[in-house]
């Protein structure tokens, strides 16, 4: 099929949260003076790294794992249009009702009706970044819909009138004092003698959101995966508000990105093997929910599942970066990434910040509204040693590098990498950019190198560093 | 157009040069050594669960000294394992849920490896509602019941019923990576694992 499909392939304009303000130098520059946010950022990048470590080593097939897990995605986008037909008829089976929306508009107005039509002003919300990228609460709030956010990290943000900048910790960049100061500003009926210790902040959302996970009508999440063959999704997560969002509305409402699918049931023994282990460092997350349909006195009995395009199908039609789509968002990559550690999530102005932002951003708009976020890596490859579905992301990187058309804020961004890469620690980074460049094949074009050479002298690169060779042995 | 069309064409457009779909490789474990009860015990508590080891004849007692207070139970729990005054959840309000000190369950599958019990709303483990509000999870576990892997638990479940897997009680880490037990699930998960008979 080669027609005019009616609209662009891309995320709109104007809605959603794929774009930042400024360009990724110029928002890095700004977090890079921020001493608190690193300090706040490293401690928690270093904390998870250390567990997620531990926990794989625990597991003699990880790389089988992730093998699995890689074929397993490429196998889905390559016949993404039958299983998407086979999830919606399995869904519709069991009386859920299946919508498509080919953007984020076309999302929000199916989900904005669909809540009008329950009677309900309030929905509790469950944490997905398929809702954060489409803008929905906005959507809700101009509605005349109130979203609650109900995962506490998202509950600060919320009540902060602050972004998410980090895809599993949303406020990671916040530490406990100012998250009370957060809480005894904006959270309706909070004791005053908060004092700063977690557990107390943590009872204080407990309390606050209990009446109202018991008195809202209408639920909204994301999905972690949606199986094909059976119809059934699953939500993975921690604190039990996903449970309670799940569990106890009359309404659920589930918004997907079409690359969620996976073909079989026994696909997610793969799949929950890998995604605790590379995000929190966990053997298990501490909840999964997994329906069909609707169950029948157990649950939401109107369930509906929106599929989102807004985009996806334009990075799938790049073979060089249509593998961005096998991300489960597991945030490994972000947790490992040097320049993620130095500037935040914000400075990345889209969603999705970190190594799988720099490059699933700018397929999903179109590389001209985020020219700069390409360039926002040091190419050290640590992000593809740590992602459990292999996603060669250096490599696309790349790739998109050479399809970036700003050459202005290209040196900006190379300046933002060379400081990166401006200390002995990271030599690592310099040898892997220097086989990228073989690759390549264009001298280096897209490549931070310019910065590093202009302060120093690069000694010869050998062929295989010591790492690659130690990790084929 | 509808969006379904536009979605698909476009889909189907962009893989027109898509490489055939390949089996994935498995050579990942599938084949396990039986479940290690006390790998289960030890990743159980790791998560803060409290793991007792007890006869079949001692549940009812010992769910009363734990939850000390009025206990939910599903309709087709066993009787036997009911402690006196136990309260059958026939269509219980969110309220009286929420108000018991305690829900006492069975469970459908047990996975030694993660330390994860998985519910699947059979009859003597209810709703999902009832192990979701009390402050207190109470589960039995039978040691067939348990299995060492992920993949084999997997291959147990039936995917249309409703599943619950819960490893450990509810937990935060979103204040500077302290894990917090207990934000909006039971903040305590108690295992009662039967001695074989
Ligand atoms: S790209 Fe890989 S490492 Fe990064 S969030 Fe996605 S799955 Fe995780």
């Amino acid at each position: 099929m080669t027609t005019f499909l009616g609209m662009p392939a891309t995320a709109p304009r104007g809605v959603g949260h794929l774009r930042g303000d400024e360009s990724f130098p110029a928002a890095a520059h700004k977090a890079l003076a921020d001493d608190q946010l690193r300090r706040n950022l490293r401690h928690a990048t270093t904390t998870i790294r250390g567990k997620s470590g531990r926990v794989i080593a625990e597991l003699p097939d990880w790389q089988e794992l992730r093998s699995a897990g890689s074929a397993i995605k490429a196998d889905v986008m390559s016949r993404l249009p039958e299983l998407l037909e086979e999830l919606e008829a399995r869904v519709t089976e069991r009386g859920g009702v299946v919508h498509w929306a080919a953007d984020a508009n076309e999302a929000n107005a199916i989900v904005v009706d669909l809540v009008r039509r329950t009677g309900s002003e309030r929905v509790i919300k469950v944490k997905s970044m398929a809702t954060q990228e489409i803008a929905l609460n906005e959507a809700l709030e101009a509605a005349g819909i109130q979203p609650v956010e109900t995962d506490l990290a998202e509950l600060i943000v919320q009540l902060g009138n602050d972004k998410p900048s980090h895809i599993l910790v949303p406020a990671i960049h916040r530490n406990r004092s100012e998250i009370r100061e957060i809480f005894l500003a904006a959270m309706p009926g909070v004791d005053p003698d908060l004092t700063d210790d977690p557990p107390v902040l943590a009872a204080a959302a407990r309390k606050y959101l209990r009446e109202t996970f018991l008195s809202t009508k209408v639920a909204i999440s994301g999905a972690n995966f949606g199986i094909a063959e059976t119809g059934t999704l699953a939500v993975v997560e921690s604190e039990g508000n996903g449970r309670m969002c799940l569990t106890l509305p009359e309404t659920l409402i589930t918004v997907m990105g079409i690359e969620k699918i996976v073909p079989t049931w026994q696909d997610l023994e793969v799949f929950l093997q890998l995604l605790p282990r590379a995000s929190t460092g966990e053997r298990m997350n501490p909840y999964t929910t997994m329906w069909t349909g609707v169950t029948p006195g157990d649950g939401p009995q109107n369930f509906h599942l929106v599929l989102l395009d807004n985009g996806r199908s334009a990075v799938l039609a790049d073979p060089a970066g249509r593998s961005a789509l096998h991300c489960i968002r597991c945030s490994a990559c972000l947790n490992v990434c040097p320049v993620y550690e130095r500037t935040g999530g914000h400075a990345y102005g889209s969603v999705y910040p970190g190594p799988i932002g720099a490059i699933l951003s700018p397929q999903l708009t179109g590389i001209e509204d985020n020219a700069s976020l390409p360039f926002a890596s040091s190419l050290c490859g640590a992000c593809f040693d740590a992602c459990p579905v292999k996603i060669d992301i250096p490599a696309i990187l790349v790739h998109l590098r050479n399809q970036a058309p700003h050459p202005r804020s290209e040196r900006a961004a190379m300046r933002a990498a060379a400081y990166t890469m401006d200390r002995p620690k990271l030599y690592a980074s310099a040898q892997r950019a220097a086989k990228l460049a073989r690759i390549a094949g264009r001298r280096g074009r897209g490549l931070p190198l310019g910065g590093w050479t202009d302060a120093r002298d690069l000694p010869e690169f050998p062929q295989q560093t010591f790492r690659d060779w130690w990790a084929s042995r | 157009m509808s969006s379904k069309d536009v979605i698909l064409g476009r889909v189907r457009a962009a893989l027109r040069d898509a490489p055939a779909p390949g089996e994935a490789p498995r050579e990942y474990r599938r084949v396990f050594p039986a479940a290690d009860l006390d790998v289960l015990v030890d990743r159980l508590v790791d998560y803060k669960a409290t793991v007792r080891r007890i006869a079949e004849d001692a549940v009812a007692a010992t769910v009363a000294e734990i939850a000390g207070g009025v206990v939910v139970v599903p309709e087709g729990l066993p009787l036997n394992w009911r402690p006196e005054g136990a309260l059958p959840d026939d269509d219980l309000s969110p309220d009286r849920i929420a108000g018991a000190d305690a829900v006492l369950t069975a469970a459908a599958v047990a996975v030694a490896e993660t330390g994860t019990i998985v519910l699947d709303a059979s009859p003597d483990q209810g709703r999902r509602i009832i192990t979701l509000l009390p402050d207190v999870h109470i589960v039995v576990l039978r040691p067939e019941q348990v299995v060492a892997s992920v993949p084999e638990a997997v291959a147990r479940l039936d995917p249309r019923r409703p599943l619950t897997w819960i490893s450990g009680p509810s937990a935060t880490s979103d204040i500077e990576l302290n894990r917090v037990e207990g934000v909006h699930g039971p903040r305590h998960l108690h295992v009662l694992i039967l001695e074989p008979v």
